[in-house]
Parts: C-alpha cells; structure tokens; sequence
C-alpha cells in the first residue's frame, strides 16, 4: 500500500503544482479519468484475494476520494484567480462623464403655473382656458367694465377693433364657463394677458392665474383662508400677509393681498368677492349663489421664488437663464 | 392724488404719526404710493427783511443788501438775485446755517465785500427743482420768526393711488371725511365768510342738455386785478399737493379743486355773447382749448357755449378765447353738476386728461356746487379783489341723481363676509361713514349721503362694513364645499405629458410674444393673412403670429447670437389665423427646432449634427403618447418655410396634424440664423384621442425571423414597401422591421437597398418551414412586382 501513499502524493503535488484550469483538468485525467493511474488500482483489485479486497478497494476510493476533493479545491481557487483577473482586466474609470441627452426644463413661467395647478387641483379646481383674442363683451362688458368705465383706460389694451382685443385679463375664461356651466364651480384659468406697456417692470404680455369658486356660500374668509394657505405653500414660508381694500369692477369687496419681503410689502395678488352683475350676466341667481375670484401674476411670484430681477428675461427665451430652472 | 398732510390736519387732527397716517389710509384701501418732506433738511434760516440793497461795486449782477433779522445789528449780505429789493421780506440764512446738502453758511466775503449770511430761493431750501430769483414772503411775514415754523414746512405730500370708485377722495375735504371715520374723530371744515353780493349783473343759463348737465351755477366777478401774484400760502398749499402756481384766479379755481374735489372754471365775461348755454356740441364744431390745440367736436360731446359760439369743452378743458388773462377785469365763474356718463371716456377720446375730467367721469358730489361757489367766490375778492353777483343756479332736478335707501339684510352680509357681527357695529360703522341708518326686520335701510355716490347696492355697503371693520380682521376659514370627483378622460393627452416628452428630449421650453415681427413671418409665410395690431408696442411686435416658428426660430438666433451652437427649444401656444373682422381662428400648436450636435460633445461619441430623423424622431415620441404611431403616417409634402426634399407632412388618418422638415435654406439666410435647422410643429386638436389599450393574448409559440434585401428605386418611399409587407404578411407577420438603407458599391446609381426583417408566430401552434417559406415568398412577389425590386443576395 506504499505504493497508493506514493501515489496520492504525486497526485497532490501535481494539482497543487497545476496554474491553470486547463492544467488541472489535465491531471485529473491523469489520476482519475479512465484510465487514471488511480483507477488503474482499482484494476488490480482482482489479483487479490477476496479476503484482502474490501480493505484494499476501501483504501483505493479513501485515496480518490482525498484526490478528487484536492482537484476541486484548487479548481475553485483556480477559477477564482481567473475571475479575478479577468475582472482586473475589466476596471474602467467610474469618473468619466456618462451617455445622455443633455437636460432640458420647462420655462420657469409654467413650473410656477404647475405649482399653482397643484395646489388649488388639490382642493377641485379644474384648469379652464380660452382665447386670447377676446371680444370686448367677454374681456370688458360682462366683468362689470361698460364702454365709458375709467377702468378701460388703465388697461393699456391692445385692441384690432373697439369690439376685438388681445385679451387683458384671463377673466374671460371664468365668464365663458360660467355661461355653459352652473354652479358649484371651482376653476383656475392660467395663460396670457396682455397690455400695451413696455418699460423695466412691464412687459407686453405676461401670464395670469385666475380663479373662481361660486358655491352657495362661498364668503370673503373663505377666500382669505384659501390665498393665505396658498401663499405660505408656494413660498414655504410663514409669511405675514395683509389684505388690503381695493376695487376692481368685477368684484366686491375687493382686495389686494400683500407680503411683507425684505423691503417692505410687495403686492401679489388681487382678489374679491365676484360683484352680483358678473354673476347675472351669465344667469346666475347672486341671490342663491356667492363666489370669490382672484389673479395672480406669474411672472411676479416667479421673480420672488427664485430671485429673477429682470421681467425680460422670461421673455428673452436665452438658454443660459431657462437652464437655471431645469 | 397728491396731499398736503398739514392741509388734511388743518380738517381732522388725529394723535397718530405721519407714518402711521399713511399705513391706516392704505389699509383703508386708499393706497399711499409715496410720502415726501415738502421741503430738505435745514436749520438757522429765518424771515428777514431787506432794509437797504444798493448796487455792488465791483460786480454788476450783485447787491449789496442790509438786511433786518430781528437782532441787534443789521445783516450785511451780498445777494445776486434780480428780484432783490429794498422793503422785500426774504428768507435769511444766517452765519451757522445748515442748508440742505450739508451747505454750511459762513462768513464770507464777495468781490471784496462782505456776507454775513445768504438770501435764500426755493430750490435751495428742497422747495422746488428750479427757482427764479429769492423767495418772496407776504408783507407781514414776521421778522426773525424760524422759516420752518413760518411756512410750516415740517409738512409731507403724501400721493395716494385711488381706486376709480373713490373719486370722493380727490379732495381734502373728502380725505379728512375718511380720516375721521377711520379714527373715529371729528372733522371740522374751514370757515369763511361768504361775499357780499354788491353787484346785481347775472348770464342767462340755459341746460340744454339736462341728463348731462342737471345743474350749473354762474356768478359774474366784476372789476378784479388778475395781475396780482397768487400769495405765498396758496402756492405753497398748491405746491404741496404738487400743483403749479399759474395766476390768481387759475391758482383759486385750482384750491377750490383740490380742497372740495370740485373743479371750477372761470371765464373772461367780455368774452361771452348773450348768455350761458349748456348743450351737447353740434357735429365738426371747432373750439380752440386752452392748450392752443383746435379741437374738432363730435356731438356726443357736452359743450359750455355763449349764444353764439362753444365757449369750453365742459368738465374737460377750457376753450383759449373766453379764458381769464392778466387784462381781465370782468369774470364769469362757473360750479356745475356734470353727469360721470356724459364726461366719462370723452377726454381720452380726444387725447385730453384734466384734473377736472379725472374727477367729473369718475364723480363729483351733486350737492357740492354752490359751496364751491361761494368758497371761490370768497377768496378770488381776497386775492383779486371786485365785486360778486348774484348766482345764478339753472337746475333740471329730475336729472340730478335720485339717491335711494339701500337695504342691508344682515344674513347676507354674515354670509359673504363669514363672520358675525353685532348689530350695533354694523350701526355704528355705517353711521361713521355719514349714512343714516333705520334698523328693519333682519337688517337696515340706511340713506347714502350726496358725497358718497359710490354706494348704491348693497354689496357697496357689505364692503363698507368689512372694510371699516377692517379686513385683517376678518379670520381665514378654510372653505367648505361638496365634493365633486372632476373628470380626468383617459383619452386625452394632457399639454403637460407633450410637453414632458420634448424636455426628457432634450428640449428647452420658451415663452415668444404672441405678436412677431411681420417680416419675419412674411419670409417663413409669404402668403400669410395675418391680423396686424394697429397700436404695437414697436413694428416689430405688431403681427399676431401664424405659426410658433417665427418666435422660435428669432429665439433660436437670440441664442446663436450669443455662442449657443447646440440649441433645441419648442413653444407650446397659440397661433391666430383672423377668419373676420371679428372673428379668429386661434389654435393651440406645439412647435420645435433643432440645430447644432445631437448631443454634447462626449469622450466616447462623435458631436454628429442632428438631421431630419432626430426632428421626426422627437416628433414620433410625441405621436407615441396619443397609444402609438399607428394611426399617423409620414407623407412627403411642401411647406413654404421648410426645405422642399426634406419635408414630411404628418397625418392621423386623412387630417393633417402638421409638419417636419429642414428649414429651407433661404429661409435660414433671409433669417441670418446658421447651420441646418429641423423644425416642426404639430396642431394639438388633430392629434386627436390617445387609443385606450385593448387586450390581446400574447403567443405561447416560437417566432421565427426572416430577412431580406430589396434594391429598388430611390424615389420609392420606403414607408410603401414596409406597408405592403404588412399587408401581404397578415396576421401571422408580428413585427416588420427596416433595419438598413444601403446606396454605394454593388448597388446600382438610383438605386437603394433597403433592408428588411420580418418576425413571424403563431397564436395557435408553431408554425412549420415550409409555412413560412410560402409566406416568404409572397413578400418577395409582391415587393419585387410592386416596387420593380430585386432581392439582393
């Protein structure tokens, strides 16, 4: 049995003396395949006599056994090495820059009407919009504004004929769902407005948000509940806000709303409770119904959020400023 | 309108700061714009008078004065000014003296002699931008007396923006009225005592127009001296309410304005032929105004005429011929009751803007006439002196303004304001305010006085309350309303998922102006018929835009011109096609232009300029959101603005939805834009319904792939062969794919190979060779029959 010991060690010295996968294979062939010299053994089997043969066939399988165990611990230490090579091999630098479409963004003028569509969705406004080439009865008349009303001529408006005009508020929007829809009504109406000025705080056209609630008892508290949640939302802040009497021909009582900034009040909005003859223009019963109304400009709380001095930027379209709201 | 703080004092004086004043008037929904000291900062100046002025030796335009402060020796003080005389009252800067600016006044000496302190003009006290010459103080000025106390320039002009509703503000007397409510003070109006009426002249007055005019006062002023100086505290009470002093009887009609919010007006009698009649204009008459303009009269427009001739636009502007001059001596002076409705709009119609039509289109008070009258009347004899008339009132009352009780029912002015409210408040409050209040059964009735026209319902009144009451103190209440689940129809295709589509592609969105430059658009549209603004802004903003791509693409060169080469930008907005005179096509268009590399220039890719597949590429990804490309087709097409061999017009079934394409080469020259530009723009109503999916089972089976290689003519749009394909394949084709294009060696010139796989599977079984090599070789008989193709091997 010297001779299966000798063997063994060969054999063991062989596999640790194998570098590769292909090498080791080889010496399991060798040893163990076929015609191994271990298997060749278990030929010999038969030149014993059947008293010494259990012992003999039991010392030859130890043997293969002990080898075959040796061949596959060192067939994983060998594939490991070579994962790990080829792995190494594969390193790459992580820090060069990736594969994409350069970024793009929405005009800051739409993230803030997004931001103001979400807010007042949440609470069942429905996006109304229309037209911007409006007709004096929708822009002027059925807002309580007649022909000779001092109001017109603060607008600034640009008109085609004394019956058409760009529009200068997007009031228009609320007249024409109110006349095709009865209350309750809930609805924002963002989009274009213009005026005829054009100088550092004014451009020729800008974007309002307006809204219309009408419900059976919608109240003034309301209304100032809703903005003043609003406000605090959009600028995440707790700001201080004040509600300051004004006049606006559609509505009544009339407000301009206030936050204190840095440098004193900075008006944002106007809003009021809608005046009974806007609602009876469009054949709703002011008896039976109440509503509020407000407009935001977009560009003004767009330049507070994100600190946008020049109102003409917006308008400029240069990809190095609309890039910054990406 | 502008204020003089100490004026208003001069009515209501309640203990609170100037800062304070001004915050309380804002929150009363008078908004203060602006609030200025009427004159700088300075100390050590007094009243002084001239004792002696002799020429100065040395210099002509000098004087060498003696001046009286009121202390032991008489100043001596080098003066240059022309108005400087002896018996003059001056304003004296003595040695010590800190003038506005930091000027310190020192012993001097000028042109050897010497100034022991400075005679002072306007300008140099902060009282007026220019002057000319020293100020001059009324004879009884009192010598040695603080300038600051004398004047009382510790005085602010306070400017409040008003709303159009509260022209009752546009006077002291209503301000102070409104002060009083907000302090709960008392309100004490300036007493005079009323002229004597010495003469017995009077003018017929006629209202011809009585709905426009329903009252008129007329009073003659005989024998007055226009040629008087307007004294010192009407100039400076003009001043700080920021109106120029003009003459005397302008400076008093002006005072009476600015402190009744009445406009007045005085004519030259001599100038008046007959009587006064009020009447509207007759068509085309001609009236010079004070300003020297003619202007040409419509007949909508209300005249004060004589017998004659129209005298002056009324309640606008007065007419130059029957004006006051420095030679008049006999006067008219007119207080009427215009109705807002017959001034309203007529200024601006004719390009005029008076103080008076600011007040009368918005509303004077109806009962306001002869107090102003006789407030005028008193202080023109003061100042210009002569001898008053009787007035002469002409009056049509069924056209004065018929003030009725309003009703405020208490529930509705709980519930649209949100909160309750005793009722001995709202009592209070409306009494406050002037009205006389009747309590009724679940609320009052309460009488508007004349000066608060503005109140005629009772929403005016609920505003009143609420803002007396203050709106800050009105809570915030969240609103309560019934919950209806708006619809959200899942066929539809919101503007923001389009609009994300473009960004996650590499677009910029811009906002362009609706109006564009017309030259632009004529170079992109030569055939447009777009609607022109007939008052732009500037002519480059005066074309309502037909298409988003003028404002794209003169973006697109705003960009290039500031070294952006890679610029991809797309607008989403409407475009206006004018159908009418009133009527306007305006469809909501998504537009898109491209130009410079497909992407940034990378370690690992080639900066490749994009081309028209990466504009039809983003174009199909927009398609993509309406369920898939299969209800639009790619059809090449002309365009005027777009290059004629690389434009393709876009189609859901037989309605056009817009198109792509390479900007045509002269267009990108006419431009001055560079590089080769893709631009498209889509018609969002075409695009139509996104499809809603419907199921289908999916095979268990092995597809098969199968390609071939057809060389056909170039001109044959590969689009027609990869249709046919599908249409010969059936059902049992899952997909087609067109995955070359090859022109070059082994390909005949105008020839193209395009080549094409097809998958092919089964729902109910495997299919077997010989199935597929019959469905193969159908394709290839109908393409190569078709399309005069070849297979190529």
């Amino acid at each position: 049995m010297l001779n299966l010991d000798a063997l063994v060690a060969e054999a063991l010295a062989a596999i640790d003396g194998a570098q590769q996968v292909a090498a080791l294979d080889d010496v399991r062939v060798n040893y163990l395949g076929k015609k191994g010299r271990l298997t060749e053994q278990l030929k010999s089997l038969g030149k014993l006599s059947p008293e010494e043969r259990p012992a003999a066939g039991q010392a030859i399988n130890k043997a293969k056994q002990q080898v075959q165990q040796a061949i596959t611990e060192r067939m994983k230490a060998l594939q490991q090495a070579e994962l790990n090579a080829k792995l190494a091999s594969e390193t790459i630098d992580v820090s060069l820059p990736g594969r994409r479409m350069p970024e793009a963004g929405l005009h800051p003028v739409s993230r803030t009407i997004n931001r103001i569509k979400t807010y007042f969705g949440e609470l069942g406004f429905e996006v109304k919009q229309g037209p911007e080439v409006e007709d004096s009865f929708h822009n002027f008349d059925a807002l309580n504004i007649p022909a000779h009303h001092p109001a017109r001529a603060d607008h600034d408006t640009f008109y085609f004929n004394p019956e058409l005009v760009l529009r200068t508020q997007t009031s228009g929007v609320q007249i024409r769902t109110m006349e095709n829809e009865q209350p309750p009504l809930r609805i924002i109406s963002p989009g274009r407005v213009y005026r005829n000025d054009y100088d550092q705080t004014h451009t020729p056209m800008f974007h309002q948000v307006e809204g219309l609630m009408v419900d059976e008892n919608a109240s003034f508290s309301e209304l100032k509940g809703i903005l003043h949640d609003f406000l605090q939302n959009f600028f995440e802040k707790d700001l201080t806000i004040r509600f300051r009497p004004s006049y606006f021909p559609f509505t009544e009582p009339s407000a301009e709303v206030d936050v204190l900034g840095e440098n004193g009040w900075l008006e944002v909005l106007g809003c009021g409770m809608v005046h009974p003859n806007v609602l009876r223009s469009v054949g709703v019963d002011p008896e039976k119904y109440t509503g509020f109304a407000f407009g935001m400009g977009v560009e003004r709380l767009t330049m507070l959020r994100y600190g946008v001095n020049d109102l003409r930027a917006f308008f400029e379209n240069d990809l190095r400023f609309l890039k910054q709201f990406n | 309108m502008k204020f003089s703080e100490s004026w208003v004092r001069e009515w209501v004086n309640p203990a609170i700061s100037s800062d304070e004043l001004a915050e309380q008037i804002t929150m009363a929904g008078l908004e203060v714009d602006g609030v200025e000291r009427v004159a700088g900062e300075f100390s050590g100046v007094v009243v002084g008078e001239v004792v002696e002025c002799g020429q100065h030796p040395d210099a002509d335009k000098l004087r060498v004065t003696k001046v009286n402060i009121g202390a032991d020796e008489l100043l001596d003080i080098v003066c240059g000014a022309a108005n400087c005389r002896q018996g003059l009252k001056v304003v004296v800067a003595t040695v010590g003296a800190v003038l506005p600016g930091n000027f310190k006044i020192k012993k001097a000496k000028l042109r050897g002699q010497p100034s022991m302190g400075m005679l002072c003009a306007e300008a140099e006290l902060g009282m007026a931008d220019e002057s000319d010459g020293i100020m001059e103080l009324a004879a009884d000025a009192p010598i040695g007396v603080d300038i600051r106390e004398y004047l009382k320039l510790d005085d602010n002009t306070i400017e409040v923006d008003l709303t159009p509703n509260r022209s009752d503000c546009l006077g002291i007397a209503g301000l102070a009225r409104e002060i009083g409510v907000l302090n709960n003070c008392p309100v004490t109006e300036p007493s005079w005592q009323n002229a004597e009426e010495t003469l017995t002249d009077t003018v017929s007055v006629t209202l011809d127009a009585p709905q426009a005019c329903p009252r008129y006062l007329a009073r003659v002023i005989r024998g007055v001296d226009a040629t008087v100086k307007s004294p010192l505290w009407l100039v400076e009470k003009l001043r700080r309410c920021g109106v120029r002093s003009v003459d005397p009887v302008v400076d008093v009609t002006q005072y009476v304005l600015l402190e009744f919010g009445h406009p007045m007006h005085a004519f030259d009698l001599d100038t008046i032929e007959g009587g006064i009649v009020v009447r509207m204009a007759k068509p085309e008459e001609k009236l010079t105004l004070l300003d020297g303009n003619e202007a040409t009269l419509r007949d909508d427009t209300l005249v004060i005429a004589d017998h004659n001739k129209a005298l002056a636009m009324a309640g606008i502007f007065g007419g130059q011929d029957s004006g006051v001059t420095a030679e008049s001596k006999d006067i008219l002076l007119e207080s009427a009751f215009f109705a807002p409705l017959a001034i309203a709009g007529k200024a601006r119609s004719y390009g005029l803007h008076t103080d008076a039509s600011h007040r009368y289109e918005r509303g004077v008070d109806f009962e306001l006439q002869r107090k102003a009258m006789e407030r005028a009347t008193a202080l023109l004899l003061e100042i210009v002196g002569g001898e008053a008339g009787p007035v002469v009132e002409a009056v049509s009352e069924q056209h004065l303004p018929q003030v009725a009780p309003i009703t405020l029912r208490k529930v509705k002015l709980e519930g649209r304001i949100g909160i309750r409210f005793e009722d001995t408040q709202v009592v209070e409050i409306l009494t406050r305010l002037g009205l006389s209040v009747t309590t009724i059964d679940g609320g009052w009735t309460a009488t508007v006085p004349s000066y608060r026209f503005d109140l005629a319902i009772e929403e005016d009144l609920i505003e009143e309350v609420a803002r007396v009451y203050g709106y800050n103190n009105i809570p915030n209440v969240a609103p309560v309303a019934s919950l209806v689940m708006n619809r959200h129809p899942e066929a539809d295709v919101t503007e923001d998922q389009l609009k994300d589509t473009l960004v996650s592609r590499g677009y910029q969105e811009a906002i362009t102006y609706s109006f564009v430059d017309p030259k632009v658009q004529k170079v992109l549209f030569p055939d447009a018929d777009d609607l022109i603004l007939p008052h732009p802004i500037s002519a480059d903003m005066s074309a309502m835009r037909v298409s988003l791509l003028p404002g794209l693409l003169q973006t697109l060169k705003h960009n290039q011109n500031r070294q952006q080469n890679r610029v991809r930008l797309f607008e989403l907005g409407l475009r206006f096609l004018p159908e009418s005179e009133t009527q306007v096509a305006q469809h909501k268009m998504l537009a898109g232009v491209i130009v410079g590399s497909r992407f940034d220039e990378h370690w690992s890719e080639g900066a490749g300029a994009v081309d028209f597949y990466d504009a039809k590429g983003d174009v199909e990804a927009l398609l993509a959101n309406l369920g898939g490309l299969e209800p639009f087709s790619f059809v090449a097409d002309s365009h005027p603005a777009l290059h004629p061999g690389q434009c393709a017009a876009v189609y859901r079934g037989d309605n056009l939805v817009g198109h792509v394409g390479a900007l045509h080469p002269s267009s990108i020259k006419s431009l001055g834009i560079k590089g080769k530009i893709f631009a498209f723009e889509l018609l969002i109503e075409a695009l139509g319904e996104k499809l809603i999916p419907k199921a289908q089972p999916v095979s268990k089976f092995p597809a098969n792939r199968r390609d071939f290689a057809f060389v056909l003519e170039q001109a044959v749009a590969s689009q027609d062969v990869i249709d046919l394909v599908k249409k010969v394949g059936g059902n049992q084709v899952v997909n087609v794919n067109l995955f070359d294009v090859y022109q070059g060696e082994g390909v005949a010139e105008g020839q193209k190979s395009l080549a094409i796989s097809i998958t092919v599977q089964d729902l109910e079984r495997t299919l077997e060779d010989k199935e597929i090599s019959v469905l193969t070789d159908n394709v290839i008989t109908a393409v190569t029959s078709e399309f005069n193709a070849t297979l190529r091997e």
